[in-house]
């Protein structure tokens, strides 16, 4: 039988595994040794109301929200807005979520250490930002569109292109790690990180709606991306 | 339908660490330990997040250190709740340190080791004695 870590490096689709992400996935090979594969262990009665941690305008620094400006100049690229509410599945909006995101530059390149991707690093693009949640459960975000770049997973291998975001729900189960896409990527079909979440319609709700709407004339395109949290427990209310 | 999770990949500490987040009580006790895979390696591209939920107190350390994480975590509550997050982790993990106390059933893996006025708390993502994770 073939290793599956070796095998084929995106499964069919297959709805029956659920709507879950699967934390084992072959085509993603760093799982291999790192995925839990013991039975889990019930969770603890009193996480499901714990609240979590809440962080205020402390949290925050001047320009957190607009990464096109941390610098002298402005980064290389095309300039984005990404905006949209973060709501419970009841949806709900979640108020005051702290909202990290991080992503690479235009070129594709992350301003990290690890990151040997031959392309150019821009000097005036970190690519890190954070904000508050409003009332309404809205953040926002000022960037540029980030790059498609390559990774050793597979021969040829390329992450399409991303936005990371942490957010921290009001609730401690509420916290959420994950990346943001954006519509018709033709790489899609080929990245096992984003297969790894087995049925497409819960697949669909990682990738961003283009929003001609809030798109500012001679100035930037924006994406609408909405972020649904596991639901409030009635008694937190 | 929620929004799925992902991993938080090699580059987390662009978004995640920019600033020394480990102190949870700067008056506290050492805890420190390291997250190890499945072979015994140690995962140096990893985030641990502690919460305590009595004291509402939130630390955050990357393990870019050899696989190490160190906090100073208040002496006097009974445990800290655990997230871990990494590259090759596609949905971040829950799981608790014990530092004093009762430990209820089944989660007597989770109690923190004292070591030389520190404590101790190794998180193994499989293998025999792997942590145990909570189901979310």
């Amino acid at each position: 039988m073939t290793d599956p870590y070796e095998g084929p490096v995106v499964l069919p689709d297959d709805a029956s595994l659920g709507p879950e992400v699967q934390i084992d996935y072959p085509g993603y090979r760093s799982t291999q040794w790192r995925a839990p594969k013991h039975p889990l262990v019930t969770l603890p009665e009193e996480l499901h109301a714990l609240e979590g941690p809440v962080f205020g305008e402390g949290a925050l620094e001047a320009l957190d929200n607009d990464l096109t400006r941390q610098h002298d100049g402005e980064p290389l690229g095309e300039r984005i807005v990404v905006h949209g509410r973060v709501v419970d599945e009841d949806g709900r909006a979640v108020r005051g979520a702290l909202v990290e995101v991080w992503q690479a530059n235009a070129a594709g390149r992350y301003r990290h250490q690890v990151d040997r991707h031959p392309a150019p690093l821009d000097p005036n693009f970190s690519g890190a930002g954070r904000c508050l949640t409003d009332d309404d459960g809205r953040y926002r975000f000022v960037t540029v569109k980030p790059g498609a770049y390559p990774w050793q997973n597979h021969d040829n291998a390329w992450r399409p292109a991303h936005i990371h975001f942490s957010i921290f729900g009001r609730m401690f189960i509420q916290r959420l790690v994950t990346q943001m896409y954006f519509p018709g990527d033709p790489l899609f079909p080929h990245d096992p990180i984003f297969n790894s979440v087995r049925d497409p319609k819960s697949r669909a709700l990682l990738v961003a709606r283009f929003d001609l709407a809030e798109t500012q004339p001679d100035w930037a395109l924006a994406y609408e991306w909405d972020v649904v949290l596991r639901r409030t427990p009635v008694e937190a209310e | 339908m929620r929004t799925p999770s992902q991993t938080v990949g090699p580059f987390y500490a662009i978004g995640m660490c920019r600033r020394p987040d480990n102190e949870l009580d700067p008056g506290g006790v050492e805890l420190a330990g390291r997250l190890l895979d499945g072979r015994g390696e140690p995962v140096a591209d990893g985030v641990v997040e502690l919460w305590d939920p009595a004291g509402r107190r939130w630390g955050r350390c990357g393990t870019e250190d050899g696989g190490r994480f160190s906090f100073l975590v208040p002496r006097d509550v009974p445990h800290l709740e655990v997230m871990v997050f990494a590259r090759g982790l596609l949905r971040h993990q829950l799981t608790r340190v014990y530092l004093a106390g009762d430990v209820p059933a089944g989660h007597e893996a989770l109690v923190a080791e004292h070591e030389e006025g520190a404590l101790r708390f190794d998180i193994r993502m499989q293998g025999e004695n792997a942590t145990p994770f909570f189901e979310h």
